[in-house]
């Protein structure tokens, strides 16, 4: 009874706080600006493809491969994790055991992926710490960042190596009290052995310790996420729902936009469709609650793998441009403007903004939007939009394009080439064009 | 020469005020009509459209920039006053399918034409000339390119931006030449450095040009012609060339102009 009490308490502590982290994203998400969801069935297919079936990761195989399975294994492992609720709050064990075969399945893979998964942590941490992979350094790579993924995968770790405690002490109390035992465990077997000759009484405080423990990394693992760059681990799955379907070489129509150049093009519609005024959206991207909620949710799912810089022209060339800083700059605006935005409404200024005080104009215009990064990216994150809405702001709010690119706004409004030629002479290149004959 | 025929490259205008409805409007771009180097592109196209005896007009002096590159630096008001116009011309002469060289060109028609009511068939000439040898109708020489080796560079705007990896390769395949590739390639290919704009402008401050950078992994594979399929990539990569004293062993040419010398047209 105690124990479900506390259970109970701990669970409700870890809800609050979740729910508290939660109103905050809302709030934050409603300073975005709005984009529509459509074709649902296309976004399952691509969630199949992509999330469940780890399609983009495995662009690496072998590092994939692990990273595949281990979210393979965190599937499984769910699994036990939602029954260990059960269970807790109930005061009850094994409340999944009615499933019968399939749980035997179930917690026989999750018994496997423990060990794996726990391999795997001490392979990542063993990359992070002393080999040098060039995509986890750069100059947004902060020391946060590192600690960062260092306390998440020791969290992971401390995960698995509970998680097999806990079925290794269950097994030998089972046995020690005759009972029956529910799930099939290929690796905590043995690892049982290990403790057999401990009292019943060691045995059972061993069980408790390991479930509690297991439970307990879980709640504070669930809050500490949100705060972290493994928010991923929630978000990825739904960013990958969200993410562009459309060929990554197409960009987004700015319908506002049409609106006037239909005017511009034809006047004589001028009077009959200008009745709607709205108050004018600013062009593009100056700050962070001019982003689309969807790039703000990129940002939220980054886990700052660094395939996309790895692969970015612009950076393996030197050139200060790297898309993941991007995503991490729009993360940390958000941090630092929403809390004045939502105490005092979209006129708060803190004389900063996201470009220049994060992104330099440098950076803006060093894409070649190659789509490299797009292409890349795991968890299908866009972040040439990002870089196209900034261009957007630059040239069309603040006419600061560089000036070659002024030059050729002009060439292609007067003569409509990127270059000063007549239009007259579009046809000279097909002047004295002749072939041999093979009739 | 022998028998030299001469070219009058259809113009639409033309063509449709004698009551013709031309199947495919071949949109030559602005580096196909103005750029010296990529003319020569344009021209060996038209040659392979009067050999497969195509049904084509050009728009001549109707033509006008597509927006890709105004789109791409930010100019979003530009670009659509470029559609709106474009589709206007393209309506008028009921255009239905529109063959381009250029990725930069295909890619704004087909994908981002239709939010603007621009609805056609774009097809690029890569997946164009596919087609016609698929239908048997295209047969290039294999003896022209004996003993040649190549390697394909994949345009970001033909391949990441639109998966077409396969016909460009079943094209140059199809010229009997030993065909290698880049240790980056198809989805994975480096870009030659000019997209969203950077052909216009002086690159960032770094360490390195990204065409250079390219140039040398091409060079690298030690194939005697690099196929390109892109005005943008022509001009990166011939600069590439340049810069490493290297025009004399390494040629590069459009997959449309291998297909033309093969054919001796």
């Amino acid at each position: 009874m105690i124990k479900q009490v506390i259970f109970i308490v701990s669970l409700l502590i870890t809800l609050v706080v979740f729910a508290f982290t939660l109103r905050n994203l809302f709030l934050k998400f409603k300073l975005t600006r709005p984009k529509p969801v459509r074709n649902i069935g296309e976004r399952l297919l691509i969630t199949l493809k992509v999330a469940l079936f780890q399609t983009k990761i495995l662009r690496k195989p072998i590092i994939g491969l692990i990273h595949a399975l281990v979210f393979w294994g965190f599937l499984v492992i769910l699994i036990g994790s939602v029954e260990m609720l059960i269970d807790g709050m109930f005061g009850i064990e094994h409340s999944f055991h009615f499933l019968g075969k399939l749980y035997d399945i179930i917690i026989a893979s999750g018994d496997i992926f423990a060990l794996l998964i726990g391999i795997f942590i001490v392979v990542f941490l063993f990359r992070r710490i002393f080999m040098r992979i060039k995509r986890f350094s750069g100059t947004e790579m902060k020391k946060w960042s590192h600690q960062d993924a260092i306390i998440a995968l020791a969290m992971i770790f401390f995960l698995m190596l509970t998680l097999t405690g806990m079925n290794s002490f269950y097994l030998l109390e089972a046995k020690l009290q005759g009972h029956e035992i529910a799930g099939v465990f290929p690796v905590s077997r043995y690892i049982s052995v290990l403790f057999s000759g401990l009292s019943p009484q060691t045995i059972h405080l061993g069980h408790e310790i390991n479930w509690w423990a297991h439970i307990l990394t879980i709640f504070v693992f669930a809050n500490y996420l949100p705060y972290s760059k493994h928010f991923h681990v929630f978000l990825s799955i739904p960013g990958v729902f969200f993410s562009k379907l459309e060929p990554l070489g197409k960009i987004d129509t700015m319908e506002s936009i049409t609106k006037e150049v239909k005017l511009m093009l034809n006047p004589e519609t001028a009077f009959a469709a200008s009745d709607d005024e709205e108050a004018p959206e600013r062009f593009g991207v100056l700050d962070v609650e001019d982003v689309s909620w969807m790039s703000y949710f990129d940002a939220l799912s980054c886990t700052q793998c660094g395939r996309c810089t790895a692969v970015c022209p612009a950076n393996i060339t030197g050139k200060n441009l790297s898309p993941r800083k991007l995503m991490m700059d729009v993360r940390a605006r958000m941090n630092e403007k929403a809390p004045g935005l939502i105490k005092d409404g979209p006129d708060y200024s803190d004389n900063k903004s996201l470009i220049r005080d994060y992104i330099s104009e440098e950076e803006i215009w060093a894409c070649t939007l190659c789509n490299a990064c797009a292409q890349e990216c795991p968890i299908n994150i866009d972040q040439p939009s990002l870089i196209i809405q900034m261009r957007r702001f630059l040239v069309m709010e603040e006419s600061s394009a560089p000036a070659e690119l002024n030059s050729i706004f002009a060439n292609i409004e007067n003569n409509g080439a990127p270059w000063q030629f007549s239009q007259e002479d579009r046809m000279n290149w097909a002047e004295d064009l002749s072939m041999n004959s093979l009739k | 020469m022998e028998n030299k025929i001469k070219i009058e490259v259809p113009v639409m205008a033309d063509r449709v005020s004698q009551g013709k409805s031309p199947e495919y409007l071949f949109w030559v771009g602005s580096a196909g009509a103005f750029d010296d180097r990529y003319k020569q592109v344009s021209r060996a196209f038209i040659k392979v459209l009067q050999y497969l005896e195509i049904d084509y007009a050009v728009l001549g002096t109707e033509e006008s920039s597509s927006g890709d590159v105004v789109r791409r630096t930010g100019n979003e008001m530009l670009f659509q006053m470029q559609a709106l116009m474009n589709i206007d011309i393209f309506n008028t002469y009921e255009v239905k399918k529109i063959l381009t060289c250029d990725p930069h060109a295909y890619n704004t028609f087909k994908n981002e034409y239709p939010d603007l009511g621009g609805n056609y068939e774009v097809i690029h000439h890569t997946r164009f000339l596919y087609d016609q040898i698929k239908k048997g109708r295209l047969k290039a020489n294999h003896s022209f390119f004996k003993g040649k080796k190549l390697v394909y560079h994949d345009p970001c705007y033909l391949g990441r931006a639109n998966g077409e990896y396969k016909a460009p390769r079943k094209v140059l395949d199809s010229l009997g030449m030993k065909r290698v590739e880049m240790s980056r390639n198809k989805s994975f290919a480096l870009c030659c450095g000019a997209g969203g704009g950077q052909m216009f402008k002086e690159a960032e401050k770094g360490d390195k040009e990204i065409f250079i950078e390219r140039t040398e992994e091409a060079i690298s594979t030690g194939a005697d012609i690099i196929a390109s399929a892109c005005p943008y990539c022509m001009v990166m990569l011939t600069d590439g060339l340049k810069y490493k004293n290297s025009e004399d062993k390494i040629k590069i040419y459009d997959i449309a102009e291998l297909i033309a010398m093969s054919l001796d047209l």
